[in-house]
């Protein structure tokens, strides 16, 4: 099974951008490890997972997730300010480039607090996903598509975005 | 654009891409054995080339690749003259002095790629 750090699906265009959302919640064991100061804290590395995997499925569904795409640089973070416990994030994120090799992406990091309800900027990450099966050294991968998995074609359909993997 | 303007361009990709000073930019620099270059950096250092000088670069046009899928341009791990004869004439922004010479080792090859080859690359592209 694979780690999920997105929890749905909000916005799509094709080929173009994905949005994401996940709900941040003390039920998750990792914030309970990531404790600062007395306040559990998100990881920034989870988040940049977070924008890696809506990033991600948007690159897998140009190719109807055919290719295995697989983060490959995390060419640039940022992030302002902690996310803890009942925090909403937003990831949106966007192609920049894309071609046979992989592609280069662009996100951002809203939060929303638990008290709020407006949503503000708090991070960047740019990204680089390679598409391995078509490496620069030629070394050659399984063929089950081990990237996306049954979870990910769960979130899709939980989106009413089944018909992208098909 | 002069090579100059070319230069400083390069200088800022290769800033943004592998997180290098300008300084360290110089025309002999290679971007693997000076610059810290990886595989993966060369498809970033190709997509930041393409949005700067407004180009498309194929897959294999800046950066050797695949050479080992075959065996007449690769054998126990050494660029054969065939080989060799067949990147000189794809790559004419390289500068093959080095490898022509002495060890030709194909895990050496990375290391002509240096920022100058990088300028030879974007003036040909420009001016064809």
């Amino acid at each position: 099974m694979r780690w999920l750090w997105i929890d749905c699906i909000v916005e799509h265009e094709e080929g173009k951008r994905l949005v994401a959302i996940k709900n941040v919640s003390l039920a998750e064991d990792v914030l309970h490890d990531h404790v600062i100061d007395g306040k559990p804290i998100m990881p920034f590395s989870l988040l940049i997972e977070g924008v890696a995997q809506t990033a991600g499925i948007l690159v897998g569904s140009t190719s109807k997730f055919k290719e295995k795409v697989i983060l490959a640089k995390i060419a640039k973070a940022s992030l302002d300010c902690d996310v803890t416990a009942g925090d909403t994030v937003r990831y949106d994120t966007t192609i920049n480039r894309l071609d046979e090799a992989g592609a280069s992406t662009s996100g951002t990091i809203d939060r929303r607090v638990a008290s709020g309800e407006a949503w503000e900027r708090i991070g960047r990450v740019e990204l680089l996903f390679s598409h391995i099966d078509n490496n620069m050294s030629g070394t050659e991968f399984p063929e089950d598509n081990f990237v996306f998995s049954n979870n990910f074609k769960m979130i899709l359909e939980t989106a009413g975005l089944a018909d992208l993997a098909e | 654009m002069n090579r100059d303007a070319i230069f400083e361009k390069i200088q800022e990709v290769l800033d943004d891409a592998l997180g290098v000073d300008e300084d360290e930019v110089t025309p002999d620099a290679s971007l693997t054995a000076d610059l810290g270059a990886e595989s993966i950096d060369f498809l970033d250092i190709v997509f930041r080339l393409e949005k700067t000088f407004d180009f498309k670069i194929s897959q294999g046009e800046l950066f050797p690749e695949n050479l080992t899928e075959n065996p007449d341009w690769v054998a126990d791990g050494n660029l054969t003259d065939a080989g060799l004869a067949m990147l000189k004439e794809r790559m004419t922004h390289v500068d093959f002095t080095a490898i022509e010479a002495g060890d030709r080792n194909i895990s050496k090859i990375g290391d002509l790629i240096t920022v100058n080859s990088l300028v030879n690359f974007v003036e040909i592209k420009l001016a064809g």
